[in-house]
């Protein structure tokens, strides 16, 4: 009976990603001290004063939200359309990462403009469209651990993450359209500043730090499951 | 009669019986149009500024709410299997059911608003807009919620979950929808209804296709 | 040192953005080691005892 492990692919990803992995994990906590570094001692911004230091742990958590359902939709299209083993594991270990950075992108998004608008939630473009992507991350978690059989969960949560990405620009679209229709007298600008060079700095060394740390994170977790499926198969195995 | 129309009009069938789906969905609108002034109060300017945006909510809701059974009760008796196997397309199929789910409930709905929108005193010059926004809109609630019952159908209590997976992605046919309405109330032209049609457009033809492959899936089980 | 928490008044914004944040990378990486390091003492477990 021919086991998960004994397709080439887990055994490359495993030696792949054992060799990577400390590398990544290595930038990643650099970076990070040198972000948190230069963002502390970057000069309070001249209309949003500190609370700019605020931008340096927002930014990077909305960008990873985006960025980790990107993958996780790529991952579930080569999931549907290659079979590829690692693929649904790929997508599913990405969510609740996914999740997480986005829940972050909310409350540090809420912080960030409680000073500036004086209110902790404002339905501006993009909290909202961060708050529907949050939902539309627990969905796919959901749907994920309702449907028991595995392979079906697989390719149900595949359907849905895509047709989920076909869906997040018009979403995006839609709630920018939806929020210049209801702006009334109130501006909110949740552009933020132009950023200048001391600003800039910080931010992306931030950036950089928390798209290593959601690789690191999501590399150990594929690890995981493929171990898991292994740990599994012996116990067939040996029952 | 060709396998299309004979699926149609056995859904259809299906659905306006007494307790069926189309019944029990008109009564929800109502019921949750009911429950709004009571939350909010009778304030008439108020309730006539949020009719649209109340009452687009209300049959979103109530046309979710039939939404879970669509394949999952063939499915359960087998019926399903046996459909597949007919000379009709998956992809075929899962349009029929969306139309017939949409002739059941979003057309429905849309008959009925006015009489809802009198009880939030909307103004005269909102009623084509709201009848219209609801006839356009629907469709495309109709579509995305067929892709939402067709990935759980297998799932025991799936019309909970059901709800959760397919909101955030209506977000768009709420918004353009009410939007519509408040356009037309304030005199202004906003686009809003070509947004809205667009919308509903894709949605109606690309469903079937994933309604279909979640479909598949199942069968193949 | 003194104005350097108090982040020019904002500091009930700034220190919980940073605390939330902390916290909720701290327990990804937290739940993710932790799930790392199971599943390996699990695979060794099963292949010792072979």
């Amino acid at each position: 009976m021919a086991s998960i492990f004994e397709f080439a692919n887990p055994k490359r990803f495993m030696n792949l990603s054992g060799a990577i992995l400390p590398w990544l994990a290595g930038v990643c906590v650099l970076s990070l001290i040198a972000g948190l570094y230069l963002g502390f001692t970057a000069p309070p911004d001249y209309q949003q004063g500190d609370t700019v230091k605020i931008m340096f742990i927002h930014v990077p958590a909305a960008w990873v939200a985006m960025m980790c359902y990107g993958l996780m939709a790529a991952a579930s299209l080569l999931g549907l359309v290659n079979r590829h083993p690692l693929a649904d594991v790929a997508a599913k270990t990405a969510a609740p990462l996914g999740a997480t950075f986005t829940a972050l992108a909310l409350i540090t998004g809420s912080l960030w403009g409680k000073p500036m608008w004086g209110a902790y939630w404002v339905w501006d473009a993009r909290l909202t469209s961060f708050l529907l992507l949050l939902f539309l991350y627990l969905g796919y978690i959901a749907l994920w651990n309702a449907i028991e059989d595995e392979t079906r969960a697989a390719r149900a949560a595949a359907i849905l993450a895509l047709v989920g990405v076909v869906n997040l620009p018009i979403i995006e679209f839609s709630v920018d359209w939806w929020n210049t229709l209801h702006q009334g007298e109130s501006i909110i600008r949740s552009g933020g500043p132009l950023i200048s060079a001391v600003f800039l700095w910080p931010l992306g060394l931030m950036a950089l730090g928390y798209t290593t740390l959601f690789f690191t994170l999501w590399m150990i977790r594929i690890r995981t499951e493929i171990i898991e499926r292994r740990a599994r198969a012996f116990q067939l195995g040996l029952a | 009669m060709n396998p299309f129309a004979a699926l149609l009009f056995r859904d259809m069938r299906l659905a306006t019986r007494a307790g069926g789906s189309a019944a029990l969905a008109l009564a929800f609108f109502a019921a949750v149009a009911t429950l709004v002034p009571l939350g909010v109060g009778s304030d008439p300017c108020l309730l006539s500024r949020i009719a649209g945006g109340v009452l687009w909510i209300a049959a979103v809701l109530a046309a979710l709410l039939s939404l879970d059974r669509l394949f999952q009760a063939d499915f359960e008796d087998g019926s399903l299997d046996i459909i597949a196997l007919s000379p009709l397309s998956l992809e075929s199929m899962s349009f029929a059911k969306l139309f017939a789910h949409w002739l059941t409930t979003g057309l429905p709905l849309t008959l009925l608003s006015p009489v809802l929108g009198v009880l939030f005193g909307l103004p005269p010059a909102g009623y084509a807009p709201l009848m219209l926004s609801l006839a356009v809109g629907t469709p495309a609630v109709s579509a995305i919620g067929a892709i939402g019952a067709a990935l759980t159908l297998s799932i025991r209590r799936g019309g909970l979950i059901l709800p959760f997976i397919v909101f955030p992605l209506l977000a768009p046919a709420v918004i353009f929808g009410a939007g519509a309405v408040l356009a037309a109330l304030d005199g202004l032209s906003n686009g809003a209804f070509w947004l809205l049609g667009a919308f509903s457009l894709v949605a109606v033809l690309l469903a079937p296709f994933a309604a279909a492959a979640a479909v598949r899936l199942n069968l193949a089980g | 040192m003194e104005t350097f928490f108090a982040m020019g008044k904002y500091a009930a914004y700034v220190w919980p953005a940073y605390g939330a944040s902390l916290v909720g990378l701290g327990l990804a990486v937290a739940f993710t080691l932790s799930a790392y390091a199971r599943a390996k003492r699990r695979l060794a477990e099963l292949e010792g005892g072979k």
